[in-house]
């Protein structure tokens, strides 16, 4: 579900310490727990568009914007959400490297006000890197409805640090954060900064590793990486070793033997953690009041959605739900689109006659482009208006995790990773998004099969495909009457399958070639949150409505003049377009298509919005034209064109199950650096899709 | 001293020490599960699989395989 304008470019993978610092331009880092409001900060703040949701792990890369406060400019920058500073997975590796070694002037620690104790502990952690430190305890509004008071002053004095109290959602605080940001940068805060005091046999051995590194190393704080020598262990170095010179590591490694001859690296580490949660405990308590029952909503609520029984029926219904309003809810304003274009097209049509315009060119401009595009705006903007806000909506109500939870004893058997619920829910978006969005996963081999795996749901480009096709073809009864349960319940039953060859798929690939066990996940379970209803329609319909239909009509127009010359270029007596299609046509039959639909999907390779408007221009330029008037129009088109319901059925399993679009395949390779895995991300989707829709076919035709 | 997948849900217990390894001893420290932590079982998921547990205030969900890993008393 993460595709915006911003995450599907490229650029939000670029490194992250390419940051061109300007003269008098502050880099300020935002890290924090995962899900604690950075990116809903950060978007405040700069005025940018970054991914945000009620569940963690959905930043997983860098982001970066600027902004201006008084004489001061700021370069702003997302950090992944981490628990700690240690790294247990690449989220929070660049998390880590960043607020490490990525210079930044001052690191804003966004944490959340409902649970400040865990918070409290990278707090603490992220003091021993750094001095610049500023503490941010968002969510303040939430805290109040949970009778939840803290004591901002006492925090402060206790941490000699500044500390904000924000609800970033809202803009609360913000102004006295930057002008806090201000005083940081301007060195008029004067920072006290306490940072823990261990027991005095780890003290003692910190100052004698500081005293041994002292004269070599410089660009990193003496305390922190002492501690680290003592009680971090191998693979913590080597995934610092870029970050050293050869001289300084060797250095390193010497020490860490020499202490690791007298004390035992692995208790030292707990006993560390212990003493840091320790005093994040008693801070909590000193400062922050709240009533021992604050799940309690939250609780009454997950007895219903995460019900054993009940759980995986609710989220079916749910599903249907939508797709029921998003059926019923197209039809009238896909009428009223049509209508109006269509009334445009005569006004058009009238001008061309008046200017004596030669056909050809009235044929390639209004009845090529044209009309192909408004079938495509009629057809496909309603549906996307009102499915996208629906299901943004539960994910900023913290319904994600659930979801993942109900699933997770499907994801287990599979031998898969339980957060890989969660790539493919991302992958409900943008399966380019889904596939970044794997970075969640710490084991290779399953993120790999999420990977290979996550373009079983349909993305953004492939909802209206299924959702248009459904509708027309199983909504219709008799003219004018139409039943709008049955093309939901052919969508859901369609997510369905995508799921179970995910599970299927997954299952088989940890069975063969990548062999193994699951290995552990840790899933939070967020409390629900008020989604921002105005906010969430906005930016559902900037971000994603408009994105993915400006790309259906942007590659649309060249497609549409393209489709339309081949259709209406001779060669004998058939157009080009039929003698592709033609070619196609005998392949296409035994998977119950025709050579049309084939060409529509191979030409739709760069994005999957724009299958559909292929097809409708390859058949409109050869059959008689037609006038969309309402979705009936549309069927009629593909009537024409003999489509029956094995047609349509295998249109949408095809869509549903085939190749990835070009874009999730660079990803692919972006994310493996391997062609081979590329390309084996292609073969398992379409080997998959030929072998489904030749079995419906065959299916079929037994009856 | 007990494994925490055996407690029932509703119970509260104080974790003892840790019997996982590396990475994900590294994680469950990282979540605040060090010695002496208040853990409260709130949901146990479908199968018994995944279990939900209240600590330190945030919600966390298990798997088995993972919660028997934590001794408790
Ligand atoms: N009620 C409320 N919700 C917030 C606030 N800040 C963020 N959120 C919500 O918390 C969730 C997580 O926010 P996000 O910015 O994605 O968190 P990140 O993981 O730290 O980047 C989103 O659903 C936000 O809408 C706030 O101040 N109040
Ligand atoms: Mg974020």
């Amino acid at each position: 579900m993460g595709l915006t304008r911003d995450s599907s470019k490229q650029s939000t993978l670029v490194d992250l310490f390419n940051i061109e610092k300007k003269e008098n331009e502050h880099i300020i880092a935002l890290a924090g727990n995962p899900n604690t409001g950075k990116s809903t900060l950060f978007n405040h703040l700069t005025g940018l568009s970054q991914h945000t949701g009620n569940w963690p792990g959905k930043t997983v890369t860098n982001a970066r914007g600027k902004f201006k406060h008084g004489c001061e400019s700021y370069h702003l920058v997302d950090v992944p959400g981490a628990y700690s500073l240690f790294a247990t997975s690449e989220e929070e590796m660049v998390a880590r490297d960043f607020i490490c070694f990525g210079h930044a002037d001052a690191v804003v620690v966004v944490t959340d006000a409902t649970c400040l104790e865990r918070n409290f502990n990278l707090v603490y952690q992220v003091m021993e890197l750094t001095d610049n430190v500023i503490l941010v305890i968002n969510l303040m509004d939430e805290a109040k409805k949970k009778n939840i008071t803290i004591n901002k002053i006492g925090i402060e004095l206790d941490l000699g640090i500044p500390v904000v109290l924000t609800s970033a959602r809202n803009g609360v605080g913000l102004k006295e954060l930057k002008d806090t940001l201000n005083l940081v940068m301007t060195n008029q805060y004067e920072y006290n900064n306490k940072s823990i005091i261990y027991s005095n046999e780890i003290e003692k051995k910190i100052s004698y590793v500081e005293s041994k590194l002292e004269a070599k190393i410089n660009h990193i704080k003496l305390r922190f990486l002492a501690l680290r020598i003592i009680d971090g262990d191998n693979r913590f170095f080597d995934s610092m070793k870029q970050y050293f010179s050869d001289d300084e590591y060797e250095l390193i490694n010497q020490v860490r033997e020499e202490i690791h001859q007298e004390v035992n690296q692995e208790e030292v580490r707990e006993l560390i953690t212990e003493i840091n949660y320790k005093e994040a405990e008693v801070l909590k308590n000193k400062y922050v009041k709240e009533n021992a029952n604050k799940f309690h909503k939250d609780k009454k609520i997950d007895d219903i959605l995460t019900s054993r029984i009940f759980g995986i029926p609710i989220m079916l219904l749910l599903l249907t739900g939508v797709f029921y309003i998003t059926v019923a809810g197209a039809n009238v304003p896909s009428g009223m689109l049509a209508d109006a274009f269509f009334s445009f097209e005569e006004v058009l049509t009238r001008w061309f006659h008046t200017l004596h315009a030669p056909n050809w060119l009235h044929g390639v401009l209004v009845l090529g482009l044209y009309r192909t595009l408004t079938w495509v705006v009629s057809v496909m903007l309603p549906p996307m208006a009102i499915f996208f806000p629906i299901f943004t909506l539960l994910e900023d109500l913290g319904y994600l995790p659930r979801v993942a939870y109900n699933l997770d004893h499907l994801f287990k058997k599979a031998c898969a990773h339980g957060k890989q619920c969660l790539s493919m829910c991302m992958g409900f978006g943008c399966n380019a998004a889904g596939i970044i969005g794997t970075r969640i996963i710490e084991s290779p081999r399953e993120k790999l099969i999420a990977i290979l795996t996550n373009n079983f749901v349909p993305c953004n480009g492939r909802f209206p495909t299924l959702i248009a096709i459904a509708t027309v073809f199983f909504a219709y009864v008799s003219y004018g009457q139409y039943n709008r349960i049955i093309p939901a319940l052919i969508v859901t039953g369609l997510v369905v399958i995508g799921i179970m060859v995910t599970l299927l798929v997954s299952y088989l690939l940890s069975k063969t070639i990548l062999k193994g066990v699951p290995s552990s996940f840790t899933l939070e379970l967020p409390p629900y949150r008020k989604p921002q209803i105005g906010r969430v329609i906005y930016t559902s319909i900037i971000d994603r409505t408009i994105f993915v239909l400006g790309r259906a009509v942007l590659v649309a127009i060249p497609a549409g003049i393209i489709t339309w010359i081949l259709g209406n270029t001779f060669i004998g007596d058939l157009s080009v377009i039929q003698y592709i299609a033609n070619f196609l046509d005998p392949f296409a039959q035994l998977l119950g298509l025709d050579g049309i639909i084939l060409m529509a999907f191979i030409l739709g390779l760069p994005a999957n919005e724009i299958v559909i408007p292929i097809l409708l221009m390859a058949y409109l330029s050869t059959s008689s034209m037609i006038e969309f008037d309402s979705f009936d129009s549309l069927r009629q088109v593909l009537v024409n064109n003999n489509w029956t319901y094995l047609t349509a059925l295998n249109v949408m399993l095809f869509s549903l199950l085939h190749w990835p679009c070009s874009t999730a395949l660079l990803t692919i390779k972006k994310e493996t650096g391997s062609w081979k895995w590329t390309c084996i991300g292609f073969i398992i989707p379409t080997v998959i899709a030929i072998i489904v829709c030749m079995m419906t076919t065959g299916i079929y035709h037994l009856f | 001293m007990n494994y925490l997948s055996d407690i029932d849900v509703g119970k509260v217990v104080k974790v003892n020490a840790l019997l996982a390894k590396d990475l994900l001893k590294e994680r469950m420290l990282a979540l605040g599960l060090t010695k002496g932590t208040s853990v409260e079982v709130i949901r146990k998921g479908p199968k018994n699989n995944l279990t939900v547990f209240d600590i330190r205030g945030v919600m966390i969900a298990l798997r088995r395989e993972e919660s028997n890993l934590i001794m408790v008393e």
